[in-house]
């Protein structure tokens, strides 16, 4: 029979209506070489202390909930396993880069405002009736587009981009990825309108490509080249504006 | 947030391929110094030569030549990143084809500058 | 709706795109050539960069070119990546670090330009 391994879980603890300021907790977890972080994050609840807050659902890397910083790295924490990490200690703690909430969970508001911003709905290029049927689309041009489709507004992207921890205005990878999801839809007419927010000062020249977001992204959106692809479309935007009737973006 | 880049390996070695431009600023600077003396007469354009042939200055070049160099490898390392998809024959390039397609134009151009300095010094 | 304001990076970033691409594919033989091989005299001649070869050089339409190219694009491209490595080190984007970095590649960008055409043709 062998001997029940024991993994050191540190986890960055703060309640906001009694902590002025975050503060670490060691626990000593039992584990099994199955078992996730997040089952180790639930351990932690059932068996030491009820008031550990994280947010998950899935446990199968589709729902986005779970990310964390693992050892300083952003990660699912359902698909990242107490066994790799063993006999060393692991810390846990809230994603970088957002405000915390409360232990393990941060505030999401400024991310989801960043997706609404970008116009995440397919902008037909004319009016269509119902009549005039389905759109129809080939191969390649479902493909220029559909891997960014992938992206589960888990936010460990924006956890990975220095950019976004210097300036949080900055609309980020993920937006950037859900926004060229649609620029590149043979369905949408709608580059120009989202064009705005990407020349902006808020927009993609904040990126310096760091690359760590398409680094972390758990589903190989690639955002990052969202993000630098966008760059391109903007100084075309920047520099061919006054030859436009319309004036490109304003 | 100071020192955000320390605590990251990913984040360090991006510092350093971002460090190459003090090392690009500095050679294109001792040119732009060339430059002028080159437009201040033949003894002054002389006496750039001469700095250029000191310890300090040869040294100095070989630093500039690795650290530009790691700039030209880390430039096209970044492609897959920084490119849209590039399409050959309606089918889309490989990550690995573009970076050492990169890579290899680097070569030839090199070697294609050596060539044509070599042609018209003889 | 919020107004955004445009930002003007374009230019700068163009400048570092071109530059970087410069550097990356002429950099590396540039500073053999220029500060090994000549001044060692190693694989060209130590006379490769005489007064008059580097006079005519500067004075053909081509070689002047090319050098203010060279010369300015590699400062926009290191001024823009310094600039904002600046502010990654968290050094701000204050009109001291633009003069420092973006100063520095137009100020050189208008010598160059200056002396060159001083040179003639």
């Amino acid at each position: 029979m062998s001997e029940q391994k024991v993994i050191e879980i540190e986890v960055l603890r703060y309640k906001p209506e009694s902590d002025q300021e975050p503060h670490s907790e060691v626990y000593k977890v039992p584990f099994t070489d199955d078992m996730s972080v997040l089952q180790g994050a639930q351990y932690i609840k059932d068996y030491f202390d009820g008031s550990l807050t994280f947010r998950w659902s899935c446990r199968m890397a589709i729902c986005g909930s779970c990310g964390m910083m693992i050892n300083g790295i952003p990660k699912l924490s359902c698909e990242t396993f107490l066994r790799d990490y063993y006999p060393n200690r692991i810390t846990l703690e809230a994603l970088a880069n957002f405000p915390i909430e409360k232990d393990l969970v941060v505030d999401l508001s400024g991310f989801i405002e960043k997706l609404e911003a970008i116009q995440p709905y397919i902008i037909p290029k004319e009016p269509r009736t119902l009549e005039q049927g389905e759109y129809l689309q080939t191969p390649e041009q479902f493909n220029q587009y559909i891997q960014f489709t992938s992206c589960i507004n888990c936010t460990l992207c924006y956890a990975a981009c220095p950019q976004v921890g210097l300036n949080p205005d900055f609309i980020g990878p993920g937006a950037m990825a859900l926004l060229h999801r649609y620029n590149m839809d043979s369905r949408d007419g709608g580059q120009a309108q989202r064009m705005e927010l990407v020349a902006s000062e808020e927009g993609v020249y904040n990126c310096s490509a760091v690359g760590y977001c398409s680094e972390v992204c758990p589903k190989h959106v690639d955002p990052g080249n969202a993000v630098n692809v966008n760059k391109i479309n903007a100084a075309k935007d920047y520099f061919l504006r006054f030859l436009s009737p319309k004036g490109g973006a304003q | 947030m100071g020192g955000w880049w320390k605590k990251n390996p990913f984040y360090v070695e991006y510092m350093v391929h971002e460090s190459t431009a003090l090392f690009v600023a500095a050679y294109a600077i001792t040119l732009l110094v060339g430059v002028v003396r080159l437009g201040q007469g033949e003894a002054a354009w002389n006496g750039w030569l001469e700095a250029m042939k000191s310890p300090l200055s040869i040294v100095a070049h070989l630093a500039f030549m690795v650290a530009i160099a790691y700039h030209a490898f880390t430039w096209f390392k970044l492609f897959p990143l920084t490119m849209p998809p590039i399409i050959v024959n309606g089918k889309k390039v490989e990550p690995e084809v573009v970076v050492g397609s990169g890579w290899t134009a680097a070569i030839l151009a090199a070697l294609a500058l050596l060539g044509i300095v070599w042609r018209i010094a003889a | 709706m919020k107004t955004r304001k445009r930002s003007n990076a374009p230019i700068f970033w163009g400048l570092f795109g071109a530059g970087g691409m410069l550097a990356a594919l002429f950099g590396p033989m540039l500073v053999f050539i220029t500060g090994v091989a000549i001044p060692l005299g190693l694989l060209l001649p130590s006379g490769t960069m005489s007064y008059p070869k580097m006079l005519a050089f500067a004075q053909n339409f081509i070689g002047k070119g090319f050098i203010f190219v060279i010369i300015s694009l590699f400062l926009w491209h290191a001024a823009h990546r310094i600039f904002h490595s600046l502010h990654e080190i968290g050094i701000h984007a204050g009109f001291g670090a633009k003069l420092l970095t973006y100063g520095v590649a137009f100020a050189g960008t208008v010598i160059s330009a200056t002396v060159l055409l001083g040179i003639g043709f």
